[in-house]
């Protein structure tokens, strides 16, 4: 062992590397966390901009001092944004409802009831997982068009109820509730349907909630299935609206009332999320994937 | 003996069937019929007839030139973005997760890409890159502050438009993959660093020797779903270039799929099929790869 | 290598949001541990035992005091210059390692003239296994091994760069009954042979007891008594350490001193001298009990159990602070006609040892001294 300095010596060349090594982090977070918020920044002051001083910039300005809502106005009026939305929440909750019905019976029958073929059953569901949605559309497709259930809600939600994830996410969390429960409602007489309604169900709220928050996210910003099944405006949802406004709303050049419609369509998936953070993180976290 | 029977198994099945049905309907039988469909030669879609079977669907698409392009395109994405964003994302979240102020509040804005709709963002990032007669867009003015040749990135040269469609891809996939990495990270028990740190191990090396085994399975993870996803990239790239994709030479290999199927060229399901099934035997082998390179690289 | 701890203390910040006031983990601590010997720090959980080994091992920074190994002071320094081996509570093992693998990771680390090739390496690695007796298990991951062979590793682990200082956390708290005595009595082995100063951490006072050449009884980060383990036994400072130390436990009871004699309820139960009248704790150790019909000490018999060797009477007092009064009593004090018919409910009498009784001040709970008449 050396002398006294030495050790002085050593513990402040390690703080000043700590010190380095802080501020090159941060500054890579931040670069990072500034390329990720830049766009919303520039949408929300881009749809505040008047048609005419959006225009009139050349060289853009990163700020504005005269902000209007006239472009939200048009974006309503002079498009049918308002129709988008209302078509996409009529959309998001019927499938989302419908869903929850289809997995909850489901997920009951496989984690609490005994029956023949259960198990093959189950291994075939499973590994539906792992089918593209790519290879499926493509008949799905043909199958609609051929009941003629193109341009209707019942086209646009029936194929899109499926999901064999959530089914499996919600069958295992049932299963970790305790069978003595389960004996303990049968000596009283319960009914299984009963069983499912008030016990079951009830206890596992915060997996169903999860569950409820990414279908609806999924069903808010899904976009290949409603254009390929949808060419009349009147059943649009925002996804397929945004992308009509862009090829022949407002004309092209109408970009500040463009991005008002933009802003408008993400407002209630950001507002969700910042309520749900926690869940929407944890459920994602646990299989969801995207990209 | 019918009460009986419906407390066994039928039962059971009753409660699955609705569940049943829309998977028999939605999943199952579309799988086989995509197979069907794809060695139905010359399909017609208003008579719902066709001449034979065969294997003319898949040479087709294999020498159809826009079809071609939508496989260079694609590959020529994967093969960026995957490396890249799995790279960044893991030094993001490896700064994230060495400090402790502010670190929920970047995690809450890093994930926001991932609940914004992915068509009306693309558009903002489309604004921002686009050339116009009016403005050069804000990305141009900075190139010109930096001394550089401004240049339209959505209708102009092939490598632009190849830019600003990864760096969308990366800013869209970059959240599920901090998310993944920040909490394999934060899952490594800490009494490993404490152990290599009394045993005098560099952070470099303790990094390289015990993190990144330690969360290699989850490492994997993410790279195998980079793969399929960015093999199946559409949307950001209709976001950006619109829906005319062969008229922009930015078509994917899914955009091809669909075009096939609807639109201006639509009414060919046997070769939106076909090319659908090309695209998957794609995804499977790299897939396999990708899994037999991660069964010798991750440890436990 | 000695290790003096000076003054030694410890907050942490309140995270108690209506009380502000730090937390003390360790309290002034201000002890040597002698060089080459094994040093038992004991306590209930939470009392600052494993603070007081972070501290050491330069995981955690003191609020206040110095720590020296030697003559150095090393208080500053972080814990890779500080020449420490360490075993964790879960052994802390990399699962995807090999043991060798395992063994070599600190050795790899050794930078510039300590730095060593690749054979002293493995010469060095093989030493500390066969010390520890896992030169079989080299190749094996740790998820192959079971708990007690973990232990091993770990500590093979922590003595191949010969550390000045060992030091354990709780090394015994993973592993069963049968695998804990052997392995306290392999990790006594393995510390005489390599005469390596070492300090571990428990919660279990046999543990401790058993292999320590001196223990430390901790309590909320004060020190209450350091001493060899059968010294402290003997003699613990306070009523805290003589209810902590021995299985059974002591027996505790109200008493009283009057005119030079003890009192617990109405029986006179020692003569003693040097105490001033006043009430007292009284503490009876189990084996301070002798079977006795005229005995001066009666207690309602509630069953008897034996234990082989040795049988447990256990009875009830009044004046008893704990719920029943467990005496061992030697086979050949087993006088039958007193206990083997005895029913229930019945009187035992007892005469006490007076080395095994204890006398603790009603508001100090400090020891009183007293000389027996």
């Amino acid at each position: 062992m050396g002398s006294k300095t030495d050790y002085a010596k050593i513990e402040k060349s390690i703080k000043t590397r700590e010190t380095v090594v802080r501020v090159i982090t941060y500054i890579l977070l931040a670069v990072w966390a500034v390329i990720v918020l830049f766009p919303f920044y520039w949408m929300i002051l881009t749809s505040v901009k008047s048609y005419g001083a959006y225009n009139s910039e050349f060289i853009p300005k990163f700020y504005t001092l005269s902000p209007t809502l006239q472009n939200y106005a048009d974006a309503f009026t002079t498009v049918s944004l308002g129709k988008y939305i209302l078509n996409t929440v009529v959309f998001t909750l019927l499938t989302t409802l419908i869903m929850l019905f289809v997995i909850t019976l489901a997920a009951f029958a496989f984690a609490r009831l005994e029956f023949r073929g259960k198990n093959v059953a189950f291994i075939i569901f499973l590994s539906m997982m792992m089918i593209p949605n790519e290879l499926v559309i493509i008949t799905n497709f043909m199958t609609i068009t051929n009941l003629n259930m193109r341009n209707s809600f019942a086209g646009l939600i029936l194929p899109s109820v499926t999901s064999v994830f959530y089914l499996y996410l919600l069958k295992e969390n049932f299963e970790q509730i305790p069978d003595s429960l389960y004996y303990a409602a049968k000596v009283d007489g319960t009914s299984d349907l009963k069983y499912l309604l008030k016990v079951m169900i009830p206890i596992s709220k915060p997996t169903l909630i999860t569950i409820t928050i990414l279908k609806v996210i999924e069903c808010w910003n899904s976009y290949v299935w409603p254009r390929l099944i949808t060419d009349d405006a009147n059943y649009f949802l925002v996804s397929n609206g945004i992308q009509e406004i862009r090829e022949n709303g407002f004309g092209r050049e109408n970009i500040p009332a463009m991005m008002a419609a933009v802003v408008v369509i993400s407002i209630p998936l950001i507002v969700l999320f910042l309520i749900f953070r926690k869940k929407i993180m944890e459920g994602v976290s646990r299989g969801g994937t995207k990209g | 003996m019918m009460k009986k029977l419906f407390n066994g198994s039928l039962k059971g099945w009753l409660y699955l069937l609705p569940a049943v049905l829309f998977l028999g309907a939605f999943m199952v039988y579309p799988l086989i019929d995509v197979f069907v469909y794809s060695f139905e030669e010359g399909y017609n879609s208003a008579s719902q007839t066709y001449f034979g079977v065969g294997s003319y669907n898949y040479s087709y698409v294999l020498h159809d030139p826009y079809f071609l392009q939508a496989v260079k395109n694609t590959f020529i994405l994967v093969v960026i973005t995957v490396p890249l964003s799995t790279m960044i994302a893991l030094l993001i979240s490896v700064g994230l997760n060495s400090i402790k102020p502010l670190r929920e509040f970047l995690q809450t804005v890093y994930f926001l890409p991932y609940v914004t709709n992915t068509l009306a963002v693309g558009m903002v990032f489309m604004i921002l890159f686009k050339k116009t007669a009016y403005s050069d867009g804000l990305i141009n003015l900075m190139i010109t502050w930096f001394g550089g040749e401004s240049v339209d990135f959505i209708e102009g040269p092939y490598w632009a438009k190849m830019f600003v469609l990864c760096f969308y891809t990366i800013w869209v996939v970059m959240p599920f993959k901090i998310l993944i990495l920040t909490s394999a990270l934060s899952s490594v028990n800490p009494e490993y660093y404490r152990a290599a740190q009394v045993d005098g191990t560099s952070k470099f090396r303790t990094f390289m020797r015990i993190t990144l085994p330690m969360i290699s399975p989850m490492f994997f993870y993410l790279v195998i779903t980079g793969f399929i996803g960015a093999f199946k990239a559409y949307s950001d790239v209709v976001a950006l270039f619109g829906t005319n994709l062969n008229g922009a030479e930015m078509n994917t290999i899914v955009g091809y799929v669909y075009d096939m199927l609807y639109g201006d060229s639509g009414g060919y399901p046997s070769y939106a099929s076909a090319a659908a099934i090309i695209l998957f035997a794609i995804v499977l082998t790299i897939t396999c790869i990708n899994l037999l390179i991660s069964n010798k690289n991750v440890h436990y | 290598m000695e290790v003096t701890l000076k003054n030694l203390t410890k907050r942490f910040p309140s995270r108690d949001k209506k009380n502000h006031d730090d937390v003390i983990a360790v309290n002034n601590f201000d002890f040597e541990i002698p060089d080459g010997k094994l040093i038992g720090l004991l306590g209930p959980s939470g009392c600052g035992k494993s603070t007081v080994l972070n501290l050491i091992s330069g995981l955690l920074k003191p609020t206040d005091g110095r720590i020296f190994f030697g003559e150095d002071d090393v208080t500053d320094l972080p814990p890779e210059n500080r020449g420490i081996g360490l075993v964790f509570q879960n052994y802390a093992l990399y699962p995807h390692l090999t043991v060798k693998q395992n063994i070599l990771f600190p050795l790899e680390n050794l930078k510039g003239k300590d730095k060593l090739t690749k054979d002293q390496m493995l010469e060095k690695a093989s030493e500390a296994a066969k010390l520890v007796q896992i030169d079989e298990l080299m190749d094996r991951k740790p998820r192959e091994l079971s708990g007690g062979q973990q232990q091993r590793v770990a500590i093979a682990r922590a003595l191949v760069k010969m550390p000045k200082v060992l030091l354990l956390d709780e090394p015994l708290s993973n592993l069963d009954a049968r695998l804990r005595i052997q392995t306290r009595e392999e990790i006594r082995r393995i510390q005489r042979e390599t005469e390596v100063t070492t300090i571990f951490v428990t919660h279990d006072q046999e543990e401790a007891m058993s292999i320590s050449d001196m223990i430390v009884v901790m309590k909320d980060g004060i020190v209450q008594q350091i001493g060899k383990p059968q010294d402290v036994y003997d003699s613990p400072t306070n009523l805290f350490v003589a209810k902590f130390l021995g299985t059974p436990p002591i027996n505790v009871f109200d008493g009283q001193v009057r005119d030079n004699r003890l009192y617990i309820g109405d029986d006179t139960v020692l003569k003693i001298s040097g105490v001033p009248d006043k009430t007292v704790f009284v503490g009876i150790r189990p084996e301070g009990f002798i079977l006795s019909k005229e005995g001066a000490f009666g207690c309602r018999l509630n069953g008897v159990e034996v234990m082989g060797r040795d049988i447990s009477v256990v009875s009830t007092n009044e004046a008893s602070l704990n719920p029943t009064v467990r005496s061992i009593i030697g086979a050949e004090n087993k006088l039958s006609a007193q206990t083997d018919h005895a029913s229930e409910g019945s009187v035992v009498r007892f005469n006490l040892i007076p080395r095994k009784v204890f006398l603790f001040d009603k508001e100090t709970e400090e020891r009183i001294d007293f000389e027996e008449c």
